[in-house]
């Protein structure tokens, strides 16, 4: 976890280095505008932006939830059944071989410019990390417990969910980690192809309308976004399963 | 509760290298049989092997296995490692077995066995709240729980210190009583206090060595569970 005074430091730091660049270099506003600029644009627009993040905020958290649920389900199987390891296992590896980003104008073009478009894009591109992160962990319960299982004639299937499941669950908390900061980016990209609503969206907008500051301030609020996205799967893992 | 004896005689070998053998052990009924060896000698493989584990190991010979019949195990296992789970407090680490056989929880035994260990103030505390001795209690009241006529151990108490050691030869010696006990280990002092048999295994094989009359667990300064101790270190020392 990023330690706040440390964190709030460097951030300090980026935006004075930021406004000296944009002050020696004298840069253009529609180039790149000072945090000044962005700030006020923040504060301005701040209605229209929490109208945008609300839906990415949306895409984001119902594509980590179904992703997440989705991975969770398949490691299990995976872990479960040799057969379906030799049969799903080089799928999803090859799966892994295609650009998400490839698959966004197709999306779009099965689901539509609504929610459900950036959804399965932020579900695509976490469902691997997840599922990866999950099996692996469950495939790596240490010898002696199974071994003690046997002894005491547990069935597989009760190994399964009561030792291998449960000791797994910090490998599926790391999984969890990094979909939380993946699945923004699969909203954006979704949003980038094709929608009306959405930080992404209205980033496109401003950039081609030169409202370059109204797009630094969206940008700000999607990292910030992801930010406390990160820090609240992070604190729900250590809570449920570091504790 | 009559518990059966324990007998494997022959070979084993894993992936073409032998592992040990010729060897010949008999743990005799109810009784409290010490393995005794140097590291690498094979112990833990014959536990394994009577443990209904080691697929890895090529066995040749005869074993009157600890598993009556198929799925049904009389044996329970108590290895160095405690192998608490992490997530389970202490009362449901020690009711695993139920747990893991679908079976009712036996919440009142379990109170019953944690208070026979010592351990009744910590029932619901997690394993990592515990200390190293604590934890072996708890797996010594899981072992207990299981009820089996045939208790194997593979250097249960080798990671404790020596104080804790003591407290838990004491202890395991006083609850397993009356069952088939094969306890491996390579301290000769643990083998002097608790074994009502000791085997001595070397790269020659078992030999049987006659331990004091005293029952186990046999005072740790007692003079002859120190000469004893001393004869069995110097049996090691000569063996190849």
């Amino acid at each position: 976890m990023i330690r706040v005074p440390h964190a709030a430091g460097v951030a300090l730091l980026g935006i004075l280095a930021w406004q000296a660049i944009v002050t020696l270099a004298g840069l253009p506003r529609f180039i790149l505008p000072g945090p000044l600029a962005v700030f006020s644009t923040l504060w301005t627009s701040r209605n229209l932006i929490a109208e945008h993040a609300l839906i990415t905020a949306i895409e984001v958290l119902v594509g980590l939830g179904l992703g997440a649920a989705l991975g969770f389900a398949t490691a299990i199987l995976l872990a479960a059944s040799p057969l379906a390891r030799s049969l799903l296992r080089p799928m999803l590896v090859f799966s892994q071989a295609v650009p998400v980003f490839a698959l966004a104008p197709i999306l779009t073009l099965w689901l539509g410019y609504g929610l459900w478009s950036k959804v399965a894009m932020a579900l695509l591109i976490i469902y691997f990390p997840v599922t990866s992160a999950f099996f692996d962990a469950l495939m790596r319960t240490p010898p002696g417990w199974l071994e003690l299982a046997r002894i005491m004639n547990a069935t597989p299937a009760r190994i399964l969910m009561r030792i291998r499941v449960p000791a797994a669950m910090p490998g599926f908390a790391s999984g969890l980690r990094l979909a939380a900061v993946y699945a923004p980016i699969g909203a954006i990209i979704g949003e980038w192809v094709g929608a009306s609503q959405g930080l992404g969206y209205l980033m496109l907008l401003a950039n081609g309308r030169a409202k370059i500051d109204l797009m630094f301030a969206a940008l700000i609020v999607l990292a910030v976004l992801t930010l406390l996205l990160h820090a609240a799967v992070d604190a729900i893992c250590r809570r449920l399963w570091e504790g | 509760m009559t518990a059966p004896s324990l007998r494997l005689s022959g070979t084993a070998r894993i992936d073409g290298a032998p592992i040990f053998g010729p060897v010949d052990l008999e743990a005799p009924a109810g009784r409290w049989t010490c393995l005794l060896g140097p590291s690498g000698v094979g112990k833990s493989t014959i536990l394994r092997l009577l443990a209904g584990l080691g697929e890895e190991v090529t066995f040749e010979g005869e074993m009157t296995a600890a598993s009556g019949a198929p799925g049904e195990n009389l044996v329970a296992l108590m290895a160095q490692s405690d192998l608490l789970m992490p997530w389970l407090d202490v009362t449901a680490n020690t009711m695993l077995g139920a747990r893991l056989r679908g079976e009712a929880q036996p919440r009142d035994r379990a109170r019953e066995v944690l208070e026979r260990v010592g351990l009744a103030a910590h029932a619901a505390k997690r394993p990592h709240a515990l200390s190293g001795g604590q934890r072996q209690r708890v797996a010594l009241a899981r072992t207990l729980l299981e009820d089996r006529r045939v208790v194997l151990l593979d250097e249960p108490f080798s990671a404790l210190d020596a104080r804790s050691r003591a407290l838990m030869q004491d202890l395991a010696a006083e609850l397993l009583a009356g069952r088939t006990v094969l306890h491996v280990t390579h301290d000769t002092a643990e083998a002097a206090r608790l074994g009502e048999r000791v085997l001595l295994m070397t790269r020659d094989g078992i030999a049987l060595v006659t331990p004091p009359e005293a029952p186990p667990p046999r005072r740790y300064d007692a003079p002859e569970t120190l000469a004893f101790q001393g004869r069995l270190l110097r049996q090691l020392m000569e063996a190849r």
